[in-house]
């Protein structure tokens, strides 16, 4: 098989550091205010994303974490404040966003100009299990299809961030876990630093190392999540959830309640 | 009450065994050949005289003969060069003004108030000033076409440019295409099916404007053959030459159609084929 794999960790903030020193960011925002007329979105948010760590991102809706992620993916202007990002990102947006005239495999290949595009593309289609659709219309893709090719074309460049800004929020329940399965793998397989917007508490506790949680436009909670993968609903993650939901404002469910397990659409199954 | 309607005009049947008959009561070729039938009918008979309408089956003499002696294939090739120098100008010029007034705000400004001039002028009164300033020769013909078909093809691109879904522009942008690359992979394809439309409103007008042009002292092409046909009396000719600027219509028609199905595979289809 022509896998041509990963040349190089293209995180441009790390450089081959002597092993003591602490290896720099991949993300770095300090005191980062965005506003729109009199709107401050975000206001003074300070965050660091190591290279290759999974951080997850909470938040009411309004809250700001488009916002964030579009700051981060380099779409907005941030004035003459300073953003460290890896060189290269990737963003796969909520709805997959394919060019609907381009062939699967061509919506891969976007903006990618070095030779032998076409293996590549070829190549990451086959890791998000869509080899057999290289050739077909974006239009005729389903849901669940649509975003794993919009999982390909992000990571066919090798991000040094990838940036989620909830993927998965389309698709139905059993497809959905089908995608964090896949992009645990992929994460694992590539190693980027991952920032995952989402609204799913269950979620973001099962996929990340670190979940945010976003409010007034700073980082109000963060937890780190050191179960091991793959995670089971068991009362350690409970005890997060709860305290995440708490840090969301929605009232923690009663100890004899968390034995139910909520899937990932919000509603409970006994 | 719409109902009872449906219900009296279902149940009576005037002539039930012709409209029972299902393939005839679909069959919309049946009145213009009864129509055909009528004409050819009445000119057998005198009732419509030659010099007012030539008979259907004459028209169809003279469409061979005109074919044969090549003077029809040689006037219509005149014509369609009329038509195809007009167009191109018109193309290249709408395009460029199309994409400067869809890309940027400067050239909206500098370009969209002079073409909603334009379209308030209907082309074809710019004739006599045409003649002014060019004469009487192929270049007031050429101009009058390119100048009248400018405009659709300008309108439809600069809406299609316009219209283009920004969240597609910006994720394109957040994989690293700017500049020509995006106007390129991006922003022509989306704007490519606004633009047939324009395609295909401007052949038709082409052939519109044609007709007028034609009549400006023409040495060759459709216009010349029905001038001279109607100095001659001839309304055989004169049909004849009818019939080539409807085939022409629908040529032009089918010609989109075809360019379209090429470049435009990849959207779903509302109707099956
Ligand atoms: N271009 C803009 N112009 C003006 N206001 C904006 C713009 N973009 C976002 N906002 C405002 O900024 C706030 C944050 O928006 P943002 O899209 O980041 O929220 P979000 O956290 O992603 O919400 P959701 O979970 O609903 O997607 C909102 O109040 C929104 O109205
Ligand atoms: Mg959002």
């Amino acid at each position: 098989m022509v896998q041509p794999r990963i040349r190089s960790r293209a995180f441009d903030a790390v450089s081959p550091a002597p092993a003591t020193a602490p290896v720099a960011p991949a993300v770095k925002l300090t005191g980062f205010v965005r506003q729109f007329g009199a709107n401050r979105v975000i206001d003074g948010l300070d965050l660091s994303i190591a290279p290759g760590e999974f951080v997850a991102l909470l938040g009411a809706s309004g809250s700001g974490k488009t916002t964030l992620l579009r700051t981060l993916a380099g779409l907005d202007p941030v004035g003459d404040q300073d953003v460290t990002t890896p060189s290269t990102r990737a963003v796969v947006f909520q709805d997959a966003r394919l060019l609907p005239w381009k062939k699967v495999w061509r919506n891969v290949a976007l903006g990618l100009k070095d030779k032998g595009v076409r293996a590549r593309a070829e190549a990451a289609l086959k890791e998000v299990g869509l080899g057999h659709r290289l050739d077909a219309w974006p239009s005729t893709l389903s849901g669940g299809e649509a975003q794993r090719t919009a999982l390909a074309r992000a990571l066919v460049r090798e991000p040094g961030l990838l940036l989620l800004d909830e993927p998965f929020a389309a698709l139905d329940a059993l497809t959905r876990l089908k995608m964090h399965d896949l992009v645990l793998n992929l994460w694992n397989e590539h190693r980027p630093a991952v920032l995952l917007v989402t609204h799913d508490v269950d979620e973001a506790i099962s996929l990340a190392d670190r979940v945010l949680v976003l409010n007034k436009g700073r980082i109000a909670a963060e937890e780190k999540i050191t179960l091991e993968r793959p995670r089971a609903p068991d009362t350690r993650f409970q005890a997060i959830r709860r305290r995440l939901l708490g840090h969301l404002g929605v009232e923690a469910p009663a100890p004899h309640e968390a034995a139910l397990v909520a899937f990932p659409t919000g509603e409970a199954v006994q | 009450m719409s109902l009872a309607i449906a219900d009296r005009i279902s149940s009576a049947r005037p002539w039930p065994n012709l409209l029972r008959w299902p393939r005839l009561s679909r069959a919309r070729w049946l009145s213009p050949v009864l129509l055909l039938a009528l004409w050819e009918l009445g000119s057998r008979l005198g009732v419509i005289p030659e010099r007012v309408l030539a008979a259907p089956s004459t028209v169809a003499e003279t469409f061979w003969a005109l074919t044969v002696s090549g003077e029809l294939p040689a006037n219509l090739l005149v014509s369609l060069a009329r038509a195809a120098a007009g167009l191109s100008i018109a193309l290249v010029v709408a395009v460029t003004l199309g994409l400067a007034a869809g890309l940027s705000r400067l050239g909206e400004t500098a370009i969209d108030p002079l073409m909603q001039i334009k379209r308030t002028i209907p082309s074809l009164a710019l004739t006599p000033l045409f003649i002014v300033w060019f004469g009487i020769g192929e270049t007031p013909k050429i101009v009058l076409i390119a100048v009248a078909t400018t405009f659709p093809i300008y309108l439809n691109l600069f809406a299609g440019v316009r219209g283009i879904d920004v969240r597609l522009v910006e994720a394109a942008r957040s994989f690293g295409l700017s500049g020509w690359s995006l106007v390129r992979e991006v922003i022509l394809p989306g704007a490519l099916p606004s633009f047939f439309v324009g395609l295909r409103y401007a052949l038709g007008v082409s052939v519109l404007v044609l007709v007028v042009a034609e009549q400006i002292n023409a040495q060759a092409g459709l216009g010349h053959l029905i001038n001279n046909a109607r100095d001659f009396m001839r309304t055989d000719i004169i049909v004849v030459c009818l019939l080539v600027y409807a085939l022409l219509g629908l040529g032009a028609d089918a010609l989109v159609r075809t360019l379209e199905r090429r470049a435009l595979a990849w959207r779903p289809s509302l109707v099956e084929q």
